[in-house]
């Protein structure tokens, strides 16, 4: 059984490595002339929504309220979040290569520290796009505020603002959770080896 | 045409009176139609939000334009423009489409369509593009149905009256261009009473290409100057094959409703098309030189170009021995139809009572064994009882197009009994009769003159519509009719009115189609000589007395929305560029006092508005499509200088 928490972390940055190949977190919008409603994904690297000119027309919407333009180019946090989860993957790899549960331990809380961060920092752009607006914006009403929720919907004038981790980001979540599954397995298992 | 209109109308009149001489409470409520039917109301009732399970292309007839209709609700999607110039879509004015109304003759900016005809793959509409002629200034045009837009306009050389048209093979190899009106070929100066000795026919074959739609005139078969009506491919068994009918085989040129009607029998030409390749290859085409033009539309420079053609390949008949075929058929034949199996060629004789069945078969047979009744300039004659198969006893009278069900049945209209007569292709007996509301020229039942009709509605298009609907003055709506033909005996559902003459049209079922309607135009695809991609590279530059602005629209503003440097009697070209990508948020731009229509801009597309400004002045501008909540505030100033004067160049948005 000394190998299921060694397996379990290699799953475990199985999954988190999907945060290359798949989006973080999804905010949708909807309204009755979007039918079909405007979807804008945010990856560890990028942000893209479900046609090329989604993230266009969600700055165009955005403009009247005077929202800032979401440029991805000016959010640094997208060049350097692919290099920190690379890293934090060789550390699950090497914690899985030591098979020690005080490297598992570490590895897990740094995983959490990180993530947790990520979505802070996450919320702490929405907290800026939502409340920092244009003094000459077209439509101005007192008091509101555009921030879409971190996780839930909302309703932001006429439209209501749904937000939910993506398929990356549920992958991320389930790594992190068995990254401490392994630090408690490998734990356990130490003990019954004294 | 107002004497003979006056003519059919009296029969019609005269009909009338015979036939439903009841009392005058009964022929009223029959005039609502089997509206009893209690269920008309739900069979065509498409909710709000739903669509509608058919497209339905309907000619403009003498508006030059397609209008698309949902069926069974009978609601219009769009109009689009072909043949005639659209103010509403600056169709026509905006430098972009200009070239497409581009003739030998010049710029024509009117034409009367006709037959709407679906592009076909293995004789099923494949809802790739759809084909329309025009039939005054001989041309055929193309509309892409991913985007439903004219994509090419060809001219026919050598015809005159493109009625027989745009009727296509099976695999979409050919649209064919028959002329109504023979004419002098080469054109020449003439007598008009030489024509008997000057007018010739020609019947046109233009080739599709099978990957981009592009058309060309591949050969022309010229044959005796009769007027030459309708047409239809074979199929199936008859695939190779395409039937034309014939009037005024008497070649008369003057007072035809008379002289024209004479015959008690007019001719059905049978040409094989594959033997016509045939002989094409072993070089029995004759270039003949002819001028037209081909104008094509490009979706990724968002342009026309005209196309110069100098020649054409010519076969005749005497060279080409086995290549054309008449087949005796009464009374003028209008339509020609060919059943889905492509057995029977049904010959619709609009000055008679009874409907002509051809057999294909019978006709193969009589060309073998070389049975022919005499020729005409060369052309075999067939027997008439060689190759007819049938006549159906039809019990109405001017009988002119026939559409299938796919089950056995055919329907035919009768314009004069004004009426649809359902009979079957085994017995050849009438099953059932419906009235129209008035006067029914063609109808259609979706894929109805394909191997595979959707055999559930039929549309009579009518050519007198009266009292149907509120009136609106002397000039009314021409009216269209929905009737169900899914049971044993027909039912009418519902009437619409239609834009111009609803000639002819085809339907299509909405899954064929809807998939590939495009949303918008990709904006980085965009090859314009004029395009302006970011609002940063908006400006104005002048060569000569031509200024280019080159614009952006984006919601909701034009950059740049302050220009001077302008000078009475400038070129002024507005170069406009829709920024969005988003689906429908086109937008427009109209300039005070330009001679000129709006532009329509779709997302990702630019559009050229010329304007030669009369006065000096500041003239505003702004957008025409209700854009977004800011659309009002969407507008700008032009300064026009006099003439001669150093405004110096200004282009400025926000500043």
């Amino acid at each position: 059984m000394k190998s299921s928490a060694r397996w379990l972390t290699i799953l475990a940055v199985g999954l988190l490595c999907m945060l290359f190949f798949y989006p973080l977190w999804r905010i949708t919008l909807e309204a009755p002339q979007y039918p079909e409603g405007v979807t804008m994904y945010i990856w560890i690297n990028q942000i893209t929504g479900d046609s090329p000119g989604t993230l266009q027309n969600i700055n165009i919407l955005n403009h009247y309220v005077g929202m800032k333009y979401i440029e991805p180019d000016s959010i640094p946090e997208l060049t350097y979040f692919p290099y920190i989860v690379a890293a934090l993957g060789l550390f699950g790899l090497l914690a899985a290569f030591i098979n020690k549960p005080k490297v598992y331990l570490f590895w897990a809380i740094t995983f959490l520290t990180l993530a947790a961060a990520g979505i802070f920092d996450f919320y702490l752009w929405e907290y800026d796009y939502g409340h920092n607006l244009s003094d000459t914006a077209p439509i101005k009403v007192p008091g509101q505020a555009y921030q879409p929720p971190l996780i839930g919907s909302k309703m932001l004038l006429n439209f209501n603002a749904i937000s939910y981790p993506a398929t990356g980001g549920i992958a991320m979540g389930i790594g992190l959770f068995l990254s401490f599954v392994s630090y408690f397995i490998s734990k356990r298992f130490s003990k019954k080896s004294t | 045409m107002n004497t003979t209109k006056k003519i059919i109308m009296m029969l019609a009149l005269a009909f009338g009176l015979a036939s439903c001489g009841g009392d005058a409470t009964q022929s009223s409520s029959s005039k609502k139609g089997a509206m009893a039917s209690t269920n008309a109301a739900e069979a065509v009732y498409v909710a709000p939000g739903e669509h509608d399970e058919f497209y339905s292309f309907m000619s403009g007839g003498f508006s030059g334009q397609l209008s698309v209709y949902g069926l069974p609700s009978g609601r219009l999607l769009k109009v689009i423009p072909v043949f005639s110039v659209d103010g509403e879509k600056g169709y026509g004015f905006n430098e972009e489409t200009k070239p497409l109304l581009e003739t030998s003759y010049g710029f024509v900016p009117w034409d009367d369509a006709h037959h709407p005809e679906l592009s076909q793959t293995d004789g099923v509409p494949d809802g790739r593009y759809i084909f329309i002629n025009g039939n005054n200034t001989p041309r055929i045009a193309r509309i892409d149905l991913t985007t439903f837009e004219t994509a090419e306009i060809i001219e026919i050389p050598n015809s005159g009256g493109n009625h027989s048209s745009p009727f296509i093979t099976e695999n979409s190899e050919y649209v064919v261009a028959g002329t109504r009106f023979s004419v002098p070929i080469p054109q020449a100066d003439v007598a008009i009473s030489s024509y008997k000795d000057n007018f010739k026919g020609a019947l046109s074959f233009v080739s599709i290409d099978p990957d981009h739609g592009h058309m060309e005139v591949a050969f022309q078969v010229l044959l005796p100057g009769f007027d030459y009506d309708l047409a239809h491919a074979g199929k199936g068994k008859s695939h190779g094959w395409m039937f034309f009918t014939s009037y005024n085989t008497e070649e008369s040129h003057t007072l035809k409703e008379v002289n024209a009607s004479q015959n008690d029998k007019d001719y059905i030409a049978a040409i094989n098309w594959k033997k016509a390749e045939e002989y094409l290859a072993a070089g029995k085409g004759k270039d003949m030189p002819a001028d037209f033009l081909i104008n094509r539309y490009d979706e990724k420079t968002h342009m026309a170009t005209s196309h110069k053609r100098n020649s054409v390949k010519v076969l005749l008949p005497e060279d080409c021995p086995g290549l054309i075929y008449y087949l005796p058929t009464p009374k003028s034949p209008h339509g020609v139809d060919v059943d889905p199996t492509g057995s029977y060629i049904v010959g619709n004789g609009k000055l008679n009572a009874n409907l002509t069945v051809h057999s294909f078969d019978k006709m193969i047979k009589a060309i073998e064994n070389e049975s022919f009744a005499g020729n005409v300039e060369g052309i075999p004659v067939l027997n008439f009882e060689d190759v007819v198969e049938a006549t159906v006893e039809s019990g109405g009278l001017g009988p002119l197009h026939t559409e299938f069900d796919g089950k056995g049945n055919a329907y035919t209209t009768f314009f004069i009994s004004s009426e649809v007569v359902k009979w079957s292709l085994e017995t050849f007996q009438v099953l059932d009769r419906i009235p129209t509301y008035y006067s029914v020229g063609h109808l259609m039942i979706p894929g109805g003159d394909s191997k595979k009709p959707w055999g559930k509605y039929l549309v009579a298009l009518n050519k007198i519509t009266k009292d149907r609907y509120l009136p609106t003055g002397p000039e009314l709506a021409h009216s269209a009719q929905l009737y169900d033909i899914s049971g044993d005996k027909m039912k009418l559902l519902l009437d619409f009115p239609t834009i111009g003459e609803p000639h002819y049209a085809q339907a299509i079922h909405a899954d064929v189609v809807k998939g590939n309607s495009k949303k918008i135009y990709s904006l980085e695809e965009n090859e314009h000589p004029y395009v302006t991609k970011t609002e940063a590279d908006s400006r104005v530059e002048r060569e000569g007395n031509q200024v280019h602005i080159y614009m952006t629209a984006i919601r909701s503003h034009l950059a740049p929305d302050n220009i001077e440097g302008i000078q009475v009697g400038d070129e002024v070209y507005f170069h406009v560029t829709n920024l969005e990508q988003d689906w429908d948020v086109p937008h427009g731009l109209s300039v005070m006092g330009a001679q000129n229509a709006e532009l329509l801009i779709m997302p990702g597309q630019t559009e050229t508005l010329k304007w030669v400004p009369t006065k000096s002045g500041v003239f505003p501008f702004y957008c025409t499509d209700f854009c977004s909540a800011l659309h009002q505030e969407m507008q700008g100033y032009i300064r026009v200088s006099p003439k001669g004067t150093n405004t110096p160049i200004l282009s400025t948005v926000g500043e």
